[in-house]
């Protein structure tokens, strides 16, 4: 085994974070190490350390035995070590080949690009990759998936004796996943060291050697995979035992109705979808990536446009054509991409959390009443255990996880009747899962009516009173929450195709 | 409309559709004018219209580059002016040969775009304000420098052929084109290619898409988008020479507004002020829209005011008929 890295007593300061306590880590070649901890325990930190990308304020990085100051992204990837941002890192005005060889385009004389030998080297990384994706297409036309792929190529594409991935699959379908397992085992045997972030927890067990976990920015151990329990693994993370969330269907027969959803029709993402929703009530909508979930959500909200379909709210027929009308109605959407709609960056958490209910703390002449405000943010960062300095703090400094966590705050202080979540626990520690999981389900008890979207089957069998599932932009069928229903029978409603003999439908 | 099958389809027909939509309005204008306006498309009509393009559609192209990038150039105007008063003093003061007086234009230029390039690449200064600063500064030098008077170039007696002489002309008299459009079309054509098929175009696009990746790529951002600027001087430089040699002369006071006119040119030509997206054939296109505009209106004998009036309102259409075909499209 050849020692690749070794980092030692690492420091991180930011303006007002210790982000980084002494932290020790280190790879060795043809190993999966998995780095695990909460949101904001400092994992993504280490890495961009690691790369270059941070400087330490303390400890040293050595390469191969070797001391080295890594003093920027170039350095690292002449050093060997390859990146996979946790937060996508791509042009999306650029098309898919000219992202991966950004900076080592195949020139010709003259500076001048060889554009066939680019899309020729990327096709040839796809294959080995076994995924479709068109090296010609614009990276802003892709899937969130595609995209995720593509960075993944590109990380490939440096030939990396040291390849992080920070969160890989958070964006990835269970075959995508499979398909990036089968990459990383190939990579493993030819003496890569890997480092992997994730907060599933079942890919740990199945990917990786070694686990380092990390609490509050400093080191708390390293334990052999194959032989810890995941139970040991969250204790160490989360410094305390979890005990586990069930659910509790609860009888709504005598529960009003709060929507309705009837003949909702969107081209072929969107086919005659109806269904309704009691309050008190967590539906799951569970599919394959592009079922049309997402898109099911985006038409009630009035974010696309529907071509045809029925919303009843409360028993009343609503005309939605907008997100303010779905807001008006008492409908709140969380959606997937927190980046693009559901956070501005560059405000701080206070703004953010009071973005869509700022009227509320006005007075007559608009003037906001900051401290009220400032009151109700700190109330939230302090029920979802938000990591942050304070409400002051810039959005954009936070970690992947409590930027989600902020969102989240957002839709609770609007105090909505219906409340879409999509994804809702996308790239959350398993900690702040079952505190979001707690929260929806004591939400639903307080007479809201609840939609979770989720990949992640377990989620939504967790969580969900009743299960919806689609399929290529049909709903195949509806399932009853709880032990009567199990991944297999979801599996097959989600692969039901519109030409194959209808099964059981709800 | 049928839908594309795959995405990069529908990416490549838009590109098309956008600069079919800037074409398409620029025929509609000229045969407008063609019936409006009995003289309009005379021959003589059509040159000026073309001589008046090649000024503000060298410095479009300019403004193009920078725009690109997601930054924003507000000192081509003064800089054009500038270039041309240093080609004055090589050429006029110093009596240099005419190659120094095109050279040093151009270096001057190019220095110059390295200094925007440098305050907004390293000294991280909005390009907003960093042009704006460099505008004011550069025009303040020019009439500095020229003493506040026009320099003639008397003394060079070819240097009028750079813009007003016809090589076109001389070898196929029916189309006498003048130089300053040759320049034109070669620099939209270099610059082009440039965009499209170098390395330099390359990381244009990209730092407007998204600077950070670029920075995480391992790419010397910073000093790319310092040449992109220098580049964009460098072609401010030709556009002074042109000005100056059809002027015969350079003009300290002259330059101020002629930015307005170039980024208008942009963007009607549908480039993003977002950066990330553009094309020099559209800037081109948007430049012809420009000038055509502004001489049919003036052959049909609309009162000057009226003219400026009318190029806002164009602005204002132009981008929202670009934006309205976008949201369609997704
Ligand atoms: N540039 C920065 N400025 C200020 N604070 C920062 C900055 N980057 C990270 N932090 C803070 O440092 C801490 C560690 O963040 P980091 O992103 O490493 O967490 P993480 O373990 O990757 O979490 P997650 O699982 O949510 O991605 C957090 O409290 C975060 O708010
Ligand atoms: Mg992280």
């Amino acid at each position: 085994m050849t020692e690749l890295v070794t980092m030692q007593g690492i420091e991180k300061f930011f303006p007002g974070v210790h982000a980084l306590r002494s932290v020790s880590f280190d790879l060795v070649g043809g190993e999966v190490h998995a780095l695990m901890g909460e949101n904001g325990a400092g994992k993504s930190t280490l890495m961009k350390v690691m790369s270059g990308i941070y400087q330490p304020d303390g400890g040293t990085v050595a390469i191969a035995g070797q001391k080295v100051t890594i003093n920027g992204p170039r350095a690292a990837q002449d050093l060997g070590i390859g990146i996979i941002h946790q937060e996508l890192a791509l042009m999306n005005d650029l098309t898919v080949a000219q992202n991966i060889f950004i900076g080592r385009e195949p020139r010709l004389r003259f500076g001048r690009l060889d554009e066939a030998a680019l899309n020729a080297q990327v096709e040839a990384i796809f294959a080995t990759m076994h995924v479709k994706i068109d090296p010609r297409a614009e990276v802003r036309s892709l899937s969130v998936a595609k995209q995720q792929m593509v960075e993944i190529a590109k990380a490939l594409s440096f030939k990396s004796r040291i390849l992080i991935m920070d969160e890989p699959t958070a964006a990835l379908n269970d075959v995508e996943t499979n398909e990036l397992f089968t990459i990383i085992r190939q990579l493993r045997a030819e003496g890569v060291g890997v480092v992997y972030i994730s907060h599933k927890m079942d890919e740990i067990k199945r990917i990786s050697d070694r686990v380092t976990v990390m609490r509050d920015g400093a080191y708390v151990g390293t334990v052999a995979a194959a032989d810890t329990p995941i139970s040991t693994i969250i204790s160490m993370m989360v410094g305390r035992e979890l005990e586990a969330v069930h659910v509790d269907i609860p009888d709504l027969s005598a529960a009003p109705m709060a929507l309705e959803v009837k003949g909702l029709t969107r081209g072929r993402l969107v086919r005659d979808v109806s269904f309704s929703l009691k309050q008190g009530e967590i539906l799951g909508f569970a599919g394959l990536m592009g079922a049309g979930r997402t898109e099911v959500a985006r038409a009630i909200f009035g974010a696309d446009a529907r071509e045809s379909g029925e919303i009843i709210v409360h028993g009343k027929p609503v005309q939605i054509a907008s997100p303010k009308d779905a807001v008006a109605a008492g409908i709140g959407y969380l959606s997937e991409d927190r980046k693009h709609f559901g956070l501005a960056l560059g405000l701080d958490l206070r703004d953010n959390i009071a973005m869509a209910s700022l009227p509320r703390f006005g007075n007559k002449m608009g003037v906001i009443d900051d401290a009220a405000l400032g009151k109700v943010a700190d109330e939230y960062i302090q029920t979802l255990a938000i990591r942050t300095p304070s409400a002051r703090q810039e959005v954009r400094l936070l970690s992947g996880g409590n930027q989600q966590k902020v969102v989240i705050a957002k839709w609770l202080l609007r105090d909505c009747d219906i409340l879409i979540f999509d994804e809702p626990t996308r790239g959350i520690d398993v900690g702040a899962k079952a505190e979001i999981y707690r929260l929806l389900q004591s939400l639903a008890a307080s007479g809201k009516a609840v939609i979770v979207i989720s990949a992640e089957l377990p989620e939504v069998l967790r969580l969900s009173h009743r299960i919806a599932v689609m399929c290529e932009g049909r709903l195949t069928g509806i399932l009853p929450g709880g032990p009567a229903t199990s991944q297999e029978d979801i599996m097959r409603l989600a692969t039901l195709r519109a030409d194959e003999p209808q099964g059981a439908l709800a | 409309m049928t839908t594309a099958p795959t995405a990069p389809k529908i990416n490549k027909a838009s590109g098309a559709q956008q600069k079919l939509l800037a074409f398409a309005s620029l025929i509609v204008l000229l045969l407008f004018f063609s019936v409006a306006a009995p003289n309009f498309m005379q021959t003589s009509n059509i040159i000026a219209i073309l001589q008046a393009t090649s000024v503000n559609g060298v410095l479009a192209i300019a403004a193009t580059l920078v725009i690109i990038t997601g930054g924003i150039d507000l000192s081509v105007g003064t800089l054009m002016t500038f270039c041309a008063v240093i080609a004055g003093v090589v050429l006029t003061y110093l009596g240099m040969p005419l190659p120094f007086g095109i050279l040093a234009a151009i270096a001057a230029g190019a220095g110059c775009g390295l200094i925007s390039g440098t305050l907004v690449a390293k000294m991280k200064i909005p390009p907003f304000i960093a042009t704006l600063g460099m505008m004011l500064i550069l025009k303040g030098l020019s009439l500095v420098i020229s003493g506040t008077k026009p320099i003639y170039f008397n003394d060079t007696p070819n240097f009028y052929e750079i813009s007003t002489g016809s090589l076109i002309g001389d070898i196929i008299p029916a189309v006498p084109i003048p130089n300053g459009v040759l320049i034109l079309f070669i620099v939209a054509l270099t610059i082009g290619y440039v965009l499209n098929r170098t390395v330099l175009g390359r990381y244009c696009f990209a730092l407007g898409s998204n600077e950070e990746a670029v920075r995480l790529s391992g790419v010397n951002a910073d000093g790319w988008k310092m040449a992109i600027y220098a580049l964009a001087g460098g072609i401010c430089g030709i556009a002074g020479l042109i000005i100056a040699s059809r002027l015969n002369s350079a003009q300290p006071a002259l330059g101020l507004g002629y930015e307005l006119d170039a980024i208008a040119a942009v963007v009607i030509g549908g480039t993003s002020l977002a950066g990330g997206r553009g094309s020099v054939l559209g800037t081109i296109i948007g430049a012809l829209i420009m000038s055509v505009l502004l001489n049919g209106l003036r052959v049909m004998s609309v009162a000057q005011e009226w003219q400026t009036v009318v190029t806002g309102s164009i602005i204002i259409i132009a981008v929202y008929a670009d934006m309205m075909r976008r949201r369609k499209m997704t």
